[in-house]
């Protein structure tokens, strides 16, 4: 993901087209396994966890073995600056997707609080939608809708964990942007020491992510069947928190690869993406602290 | 399709620099497609993976065309029926039209900007393999007890839920298909924005790369809103969850909100490559330089623009308010300026041109009249009250067979047509690439446009028995559909002369057609395996694509 752009002349050097490679297909094998077992398993087909085990082995060792050698190939100074223009461009087109992904369970939010539920309550022109399918139901939120499927549930206060969650992944943006100066201005350690606290802060976010969900479900009966609310609360949060533990992932690795002296201060786009998809989860928070926990 | 160079093309070797030199030529046997990393094979790969799929599912539409013989039940049980009608459309879709345009993307944007391969080649691999798993998984379903998925291609709940154990697959199958999506997507958008060559600016480029760059934007922005949607459905039945159960607060029609958010900017991915290549065609047999280039580019721009704006049009009778019906149907009517600016140009392009005939220009041709036909009936359902009649009516059906057959698949046609002698070195059978035309754009009609009529006078979509008033024009229709699926081997036949039994076919010049430009020609035919791995100069002529 580096670049040797200063090593040699990067406007005679022809791109990178990498050999034939098998990893594509046994991604895509791993993957088919993986939804094909998880798929019978939904319909109580019994496929056992093997395939499911195989295919999610398999899936990993070719993740990693894809990135290790997409890290080989730029720390021995094949990727020209035209290559790295490629991955900041792809980068920034991959967290556009996932924008676009996340906006799609916002919209549902959006459209529950803002139509569905009133139109349930009679609003507008549903007067007869409230009086003959759902009397006496009420435009409230948070709701789990007329029928009250899961039963009487109470939320998460949003000043509590919330709060220190917010506190911990904007001060997790600070700190990844101080180990990026530190990485520009040459200091290895700093920058190692920096990603750590990094990764810390993340970890901490998921253990106060979990133990939030596991008071939601213990003590105050929020489940993911808690009508449109639990739908909505746990599907955003759900997929947030899916977000920060692959971030952390990737943190973790791009830590390793600083301790084993990979990126340099004037190359580091592995780093710097790696970063982007950190802000980018972090911005995804802010929009969910707003939207989901206080509003 | 590719016959490609087997001769070492053995770059690396006068070049001094750090490359790793693996790439000499194509590895041999199966291996080579497997493991490719090259926009040529894998281009090779996604035109048979189409042809394959645009084969089963033309099956399908027979199973359907068969049924509707006559009225009442003929072959097959209503159950079946609704799989068909689903998977048609799915295998259509995700598996005939896209990749083909794909696979059009992956052989001609890095020739005709001056590049040596897509961005990020073994991303492009992935985003082709994942589909053969995908479709393995679809129609898989077939065979599990309940069959496939029924409840139609759009998947609106609460009919889908009640699907049997076809579901989860279905739903894993459209995720990765999104996948394959996306990543094809973003290469070609990274590929379009950092690979052209010097002086390839962006208003020089052939409006095929134009079109399939905004045609990625649109997949990047859109996909991802499909995988949240079908998500939702597969929480909905495995999880508990209430995104479309009023019960518990949520909506029906929100799916159809979301769907259709993706739905409708979905319409135009598969339309606007194929405006790109009538774009690159006309010019070409009217040997004139394409007329209003500029606008045919901000033209396809607007579309695009408009298309994340107009997806209710798909909804009027479900019961939205009145100011969503009003401003759905005029944003809908909207796209009929910049559709109109695009007829108005090629039509231009040709006035007063020394035109010939050759098949890929009779399809062009043939794609302006029926694709424009189909526009009309499209302004025709986007006037809400006048939809209130015609929708889930036959005269959709028609509609959108019109933009999607004799648009979308002609335009894949002709450029087969026009690119083959490029791709294989051979030039097809004009002889017979002119009756397959001839006999595919009388067979279209018969086959759809009685459809309008019956879709006018109250036949409805998705049903298997019909009132026998309307038989008349339903076994016209059924004729149409057979004739135009026998004449489809034709051009198998005329293809597999080029791409395989090559003995007796008379070899292309590097220039193929007098009066095309761009880069592509400047390349010999068949292309070699690489190409422009040292970027060409782009001179100061104007745009590319005239």
């Amino acid at each position: 993901m580096a670049t040797h752009a200063a090593a040699s002349d990067p406007s005679n050097r022809r791109y990178f087209v990498p050999a034939p490679s098998a990893w594509p297909f046994m991604l895509t094998v791993a993957l088919g396994t993986i939804l094909y077992s998880v798929s019978m398993y939904l319909e109580e087909r019994h496929p056992g966890p093997i395939p499911f085990v195989l295919g999610g082995a398999l899936f990993f060792y070719i993740v990693f073995t894809w990135f290790r050698g997409v890290a080989t190939e730029s720390e021995t100074g094949q990727y020209s600056a035209q290559v790295d223009r490629t991955y900041r461009l792809g980068m920034s087109w991959f967290i556009f997707s996932e924008v676009m992904f996340f906006a799609a369970f916002f919209g549902a939010l959006y459209y529950a609080r803002e139509l569905s539920v009133p139109w349930l309550s009679g609003e507008g022109s549903r007067v007869l939608t409230n009086e003959v399918l759902w009397p006496a139901f009420e435009n409230i939120w948070p709701t789990n809708g007329p029928a009250a499927i899961g039963g009487d549930f109470k939320t998460i206060s949003p000043w509590h964990l919330p709060l220190i969650n917010t506190l911990l992944l904007l001060t997790s943006s600070v700190t990844i942007t101080f180990a990026h100066h530190a990485l520009k201005e040459g200091h290895r350690r700093a920058t190692i020491l920096w990603m750590w606290a990094t990764i810390a802060l993340g970890a901490v976010f998921l253990y106060f992510q979990a133990s939030e969900y596991i008071e939601a479900y213990h003590e105050l009966n929020l489940t993911l069947n808690s009508g449109i609310y639990g739908s909505t609360f746990f599907m955003l949060t759900g997929f947030h928190g899916m977000h920060v533990t692959l971030g952390t992932i990737m943190m973790i690795s791009v830590t390793g690869r600083l301790m084993s002296g990979h990126f340099k201060p004037e190359s580091h786009f592995g780093f710097e993406g790696v970063a982007w998809y950190w802000h980018f989860v972090d911005v995804v928070w802010v929009g969910l602290f707003i939207f989901v926990y206080i509003l | 399709m590719a016959k490609t160079h087997d001769h070492s093309h053995a770059h690396g070797h006068d070049h001094a620099h750090d490359h790793d030199d693996h790439h000499h030529g194509p590895d041999k046997g199966v291996m080579r497609w497997i493991k490719t990393t090259n926009h040529k094979d894998l281009g090779t790969l996604y035109l048979w993976f189409s042809f394959i799929m645009f084969f089963i599912g033309g099956l399908m539409s027979l199973v359907i065309r068969a049924e509707l013989y006559a009225p009442g039940m003929q072959f097959i049980d209503p159950e079946f029926y609704n799989q068909m009608i689903t998977l048609h459309a799915l295998v259509m879709i995700f598996g005939g039209v896209m990749p083909g345009f794909v696979g059009l993307a992956n052989w001609m944007v890095p020739m005709m900007i001056g590049c040596s391969d897509l961005a990020l080649p073994r991303v492009n691999n992935w985003g082709f393999w994942i589909l053969p798993f995908a479709f393995t998984m679809l129609l898989s379903t077939l065979f599990l007890p309940g069959g496939g998925p029924a409840g139609g291609w759009t998947l609106y709940p609460p009919l889908v839920l009640q699907g049997g154990a076809s579901f989860p697959l279905t739903i894993f199958a459209i995720h990765m298909l999104g996948i394959s999506s996306i990543t094809g997507a973003i290469n070609v958008v990274v590929t379009i924005m950092n690979m052209r060559a010097p002086g390839m600016t962006l208003l020089k480029m052939p409006l095929f790369v134009w079109t399939w760059l905004i045609t990625a934007y649109l997949l990047i922005a859109v996909m991802p809103v499909l995988a949240g949607a079908v998500t939702m459905l597969l929480t909905d039945k495995y999880f508990g969850t209430s995104f479309f159960n009023a019960a518990g607060g949520g909506d029906p029609v929100m799916f159809e909100h979301i769907f259709w958010f993706f739905g409708h900017p979905e319409v135009y991915i598969m339309i606007l490559p194929a405006f790109g290549i009538v774009s690159t065609i006309i010019p070409t047999f009217a040997r004139k330089q394409l007329f209003g280039y500029d606008s045919m580019v901000y033209a396809v721009a607007s579309i695009a623009f408009l298309s994340f704006i107009v997806w209710a049009h798909h909804m009027f009778t479900v019961g939205i308010p009145l100011a969503g019906e009003l401003f759905f149907m005029f944003s809908t009517m909207l796209i009929a300026v910049p559709t109109g600016v695009k007829v108005f140009n090629w039509l231009a392009t040709m006035w007063r041109g020394s035109m010939t005939f050759e098949t890929p220009m009779l399809f062009a041709i043939g794609f302006v009249f029926l694709f424009t036909i189909g526009g009309f009936s499209g302004i025709m359902l986007a006037l809400a009250p006048v939809d209130f009649q015609y929708h889930n009516s036959y005269f959709v059906v028609a509609h959108f067979h019109y933009v999607l057959v004799p648009g979308a698949i002609f335009s894949i046609i002709a450029a087969i047509y026009y690119w083959i002698p490029k791709w294989t070195g051979v030039m097809y059978d004009e002889r017979l690439g002119k009756i397959h035309f001839w006999l595919s754009a009388i067979f279209i009609n018969v086959t759809f446009f009685p459809q309008h009529f019956v879709g006018l006078a109250g036949m409805p979509r998705r049903i298997p028995d019909y009132a026998v008033q309307f038989t008349d024009f339903n076994v016209i229709s059924t004729w149409g559909a057979f004739l135009y699926f026998i004449a489809q081997f034709i051009m198998i036949y005329n293809f597999l002369r080029c791409a395989i039994w090559r003995k007796g076919m008379v070899p292309a010049t590097s220039q193929v057609w007098e009066g095309a430009h761009g880069l592509e020609w400047t390349v010999p035919s068949p292309a070699p395996y690489h190409t422009f791995e040292d970027p060409p100069h782009v001179g100061d002529e104007p745009a590319a694509a005239h």
